[in-house]
């Protein structure tokens, strides 16, 4: 008989942390000051191309105060990347040496007594430029003669991606309704709430430590070391809380460089903190994209081939560019069975600032392609758009071919619930002039398989420890932003052991501290490859204890046990426990002493090219279009999403509700401005994030799937919900208007134009 | 620049600081006071991560010059709570509610939440979302935060 105990999972437990953030207490990188701190600066580029034909520090270096100044002349320039697999896409340097290639790009750095004097250095530091033309858009850095971004590429290519599949001429050839469109989108900021910021320290011992606001200290310790010219056991990364990063903090930066750099030199500890200005003017955004999208259809509604072309305007460097370009040709036929595809990624070198990975990478631009071009296929083969989607949505054991086999999937049913949820049929047949419901859907990665880091550790590793007063302690490199991984993994490991979560500690964020290693925070990866992780610690610790438990209660061999309520005990006597703790002291006991302790791995092995596991899901809009104004009210959201088991639905929540505000503001309010690869809106009060006020009402529902690879069958929640929310409300704004959308974001003259032109 | 000698009354604690008069209110909390639950996420008043009270008023602490606030009194983050054990009834209900993410508007938030239910302990949640306006959330929504402050109005509560 099974005996069913109290389960962790599936419950709303409150973040550990969140005591700590709601008092102040926890501690952010900038909130650090070390005795005899100096504080940095650094002088970036006026212009968008120029050689650098002379740098005079000697008026900043004579300043009161100032105490190191360093430019790309002084220090090794050395080449880094995240991409360490391919050394040749790995293009840039931390300080500029002969040449700059965007407004923002860094070029000197200042340590002085205080950031006031540090900046004053900086405005004192006379660079001598020689303009060079640049290009700013991905047609003019194609263009014939265009002048070259980077020496050896003469092209402004610095690379291309290809998927290829079945046979897409016949594909197309035979389809009833053949579609080709083009979309664009925009620059937009990851607007983390925390700017980011570095204290660097040389330790007593010659170890550099670095704290600093990143998703990805392994990254940093690995890229750091190299750029100094050290071993990477030299440099201690310490991640204390970060404000946020949604794949903004996961490279390398030059004033981690920096500070690292001018504390060795000085002796003396480091900060430099990035003001809201420059993280707005020169940080890293989200890729703008061209995609040119080719889509087959049988009369019935039956895809029968795709074509995608998409031109990245990567800025001046690579970033994590390579694997937008590569990802954006996965999720523009992830969704929908697609029996021919072929995709070409052309990744485009301009004079704008570089872009980067962002919550979605690569996914928001193909679904906002994908989605309109379905919503367009759906009104041209008069199909109703939600039953277009179910006739063609991928199913629990399809396979892309040569890429993934989708392992679970509730695409169906979160259409189908999406669909009651929001009274789409009814509301769309009763919609008013200026009123209408949009739709569009996502799927999404658990994490990526391929080792582009070219890590020789495992992906995420969890070392358990169990004492003999009954608690645990977890240490893992797992990253937590905001996300919740702190609160997550304890979650899963209490699950595991049977205790509660406040019966774990929790030891984090330090590579000196923790097991190699862990790549971070991006593409959704923690829950799934760190919860694995700590699930293969956990068995190893309870295949220890279990010996004791069977030894001690006499256990016949057909015996299965179990953790729970703090006891360990037969499944089939639940009542005959052994206290947790009392398990742990004959098991130390058995072994002379020896603290019981495992570490536990994951690394994706035998599943593809992308993900182990993917999730989906299913938004409807419902928007109300001033006829007069052309502004855009989005009245109410409705989503269903599967994200697998859902192992804390608070947090899930949380995650869908914030995606909703970055999504809106990618659809309607936010963009970075441009003009000739300056940024123009520098300030939160030009760069237009929602407020409290601009969010619509919501609802939203999840579909459980059970996910085989991911812990207790959780995957992905929260990123690929950045995506469908923008081609959702652009379907909603061409139901109410007839205007549809090609370029993001979705402006209210351009509707305006729109409703102008049909009037006339 | 000359520095002035200020009185600030942090939480109820008198501090006198020698501070230069373009030093702003955030920066001597931060630097000076090491009262770091304070956050500065933008510098130029309009993400509200660095609100304070100021005699009772939510002020940006970046845009305040410290010789502003001499004299008077100053709340922040750190003095909200009844004791260093127990939490402010605001900041148990963003806690329990899920309203916390990645905690960096966290402490704003709170004061902007303390200040309207001090005046208006009957808020609607209208009211609410007007009150949290200049207080920008990139990680939550905003749905937890609203719902964690409607459940401390008069409202909600018997």
């Amino acid at each position: 008989m099974s005996h069913t105990r109290d389960t962790l999972i599936g419950k709303s437990v409150p973040r550990p942390d969140a005591v700590a953030k709601v008092t102040g207490a926890a501690q952010y990188t900038d909130d650090i000051s070390l005795p005899n701190m100096l504080h940095g600066a650094l002088l970036r580029s006026p212009h968008a191309h120029a050689f650098i034909r002379k740098i005079d520090t000697s008026r900043a270096r004579a300043l009161a105060g100032v105490k190191c100044v360093i430019t790309g002349q002084d220090v090794p320039a050395v080449k880094y990347g995240n991409w360490r697999l391919v050394p040749a896409l790995q293009d840039e340097t931390a300080l500029a040496t002969d040449r700059v290639r965007f407004i923002g790009d860094e070029i000197a750095a200042v340590a002085a007594i205080d950031r006031e004097t540090a900046e004053r250095a900086v405005e004192l530091i006379e660079v001598e430029y020689e303009e060079l033309p640049g290009v700013f858009t991905v047609e003019e850095a194609l263009a014939e003669g265009a002048p070259a971004v980077h020496e050896e590429h003469q092209d402004n290519i610095s690379l291309t991606r290809d998927i290829d599949y079945g046979n897409v001429e016949r594909a197309l050839s035979e389809a009833d309704l053949v579609l080709e469109d083009t979309f664009s989108t925009h620059p937009v900021s990851h607007v983390y709430m925390e700017p980011c910021s570095v204290v660097a320290r040389t330790d007593t011992d010659g170890r550099l430590t670095v704290w600093t606001s990143t998703q990805t200290p392994y990254y940093i310790q690995c890229l750091l070391a190299r750029t100094l010219g050290v071993r990477e056991n030299d440099v201690r990364v310490i991640k204390p809380h970060v404000g946020g990063g949604f794949g903004g903090k996961m490279e390398l930066r030059p004033w981690e460089f920096a500070a690292a750099w001018m504390a060795r030199q000085t002796g003396r500890p480091v900060k430099i903190t990035i003001d809201r200005q420059q993280e707005l003017a020169a940080g890293r955004r989200r890729h703008p994209v061209v995609i040119t999208s080719k889509i087959g259809f049988k009369k019935d509604g039956t895809i029968t081939g795709k074509e995608v072309t998409a031109r990245l305007d990567g800025g001046a460097y690579n970033g994590m560019g390579p694997t937008a370009t590569f990802l954006i040709g996965n999720f523009s036929a992830m969704l929908y069975k697609v029996p021919a595809y072929r995709y070409r990624g052309i990744y485009v070198y301009t004079n704008n600032p570089p872009a980067g990975a962002m919550r979605g990478f690569g996914a928001p631009q193909a679904l906002f392609a994908g989605e309109m071009q379905m919503n367009r296929a759906a009104e041209a083969l008069g199909i109703d758009p939600i039953e277009l989607r179910l006739r063609n949505a991928m199913e629990t054991g399809d396979e892309i071919p040569g890429v993934a086999r989708i392992s679970s999937c509730g695409l169906r049913t979160c259409l189908e619930e999406v669909r009651t949820l929001s009274n789409w049929n009814e509301r769309r047949a009763a919609s008013a002039p200026g009123e209408g419901l949009g739709i569009a859907c996502y799927s999404f990665i658990s994490g990526g398989v391929f080792n582009w880091f070219n890590t020789k550790y495992p992906f995420s590793s969890a070392e358990v420890k169990v004492f003999d007063d009954g608690t645990a302690q977890l240490t893992t490199l797992a990253a937590d932003i905001g996300q919740g991984s702190d609160l997550i993994l304890p979650q899963i490991l209490a699950e595991e052991l049977g205790l509660r979560v406040e019966d774990i500690r929790l030891v984090t964020g330090d590579t000196a501290a923790c097991p190699q290693s862990d790549l971070g925070t991006w593409g959704s990866r923690v829950t799934l490859m760190a919860g694995n992780a700590v699930r293969d610690a956990a068995k190893k610790i309870k295949d220890e204890l279990f010996k004791v438990v069977s030894l001690k209660l006499g256990l016949n061999v057909i015996h299965e046990i179990e953790c729970g309520h703090g006891t360990i005990y037969a499944k089939s006597k639940p009542g005959k426990g052994i206290p947790f703790a009392e398990v742990v002291q004959m098991a130390q006991l058995a072994n002379r002493g020896e603290p019981i302790r495992a570490t536990g791995y994951y690394t994706p092995r035998d599943v593809g090219l992308v993900s182990p596991a993917f999730s989906f899901g299913a938004q409807v809009a419902d928007v109300r279009v001033d006829l007069d104004t052309g502004v855009v009210e989005v009245a109410g959201m409705y989503t269903v999403h599967d994200c697998g088991t859902e192992l804390n639905p608070m947090a899930v929540e949380g995650q869908l509700e914030g995606s909703i505000q970055m999504s809106l503001g990618y659809a309607l309010s936010e963009e970075l401005v441009m003009h000739r690869g300056r940024t123009l809106n520098t300030t939160l009060l030009d760069y237009k994030i929602p407020v409290a006020l601009d969010m619509p009402p919501s609802v939203s529902k999840t579909v459980e799937t059970f996910e085989p690879g991911g812990p207790f069958g959780a995957k992905e929640a929260g990123e690929g919900l950045a995506c469908p929310t923008a081609p959702a409300i652009a379907h909603a704004v061409h139901e109410a208007t007839g205007y549809f959308c090609r370029n993001l974001p979705i402006r209210p003259e351009r509707i305006l134009e729109h409703l102008d032109r049909r009037a006339r | 620049m000359k520095t002035r000698i200020v009185t600030l009354v942090v939480n109820g604690d008198e501090h006198s600081l020698a501070v230069k008069p373009n030093r702003t209110l955030a920066e001597v909390l931060r630097d000076d006071l090491r009262l770091t639950g304070t956050k500065v996420g933008c510098e130029t008043g309009d993400c509200g991560a660095c609100t304070v009270l100021l005699n009772g008023r939510p002020v940006n602490s970046c845009l305040t010059l410290a010789i502003e606030a001499d004299a008077q009194e100053v709340r922040t983050i750190e003095g909200i709570a009844p004791s260093g054990t127990e939490l402010h009834r605001v900041q148990r209900a963003f806690v329990e509610h899920g309203a916390i993410q990645c905690g960096f508007c966290t402490p704003g938030m709170v004061m902007s939440s303390v200040h309207l239910l001090e005046r208006a302990p009957d808020a609607t949640e209208e009211d609410i979302r007007h009150e949290l306006g200049g207080n920008l959330c990139r990680c939550t929504g905003y749905t937890k935060i609203v719902g964690a402050v409607s459940s401390c109005t008069s409202r909600c509560r018997p």
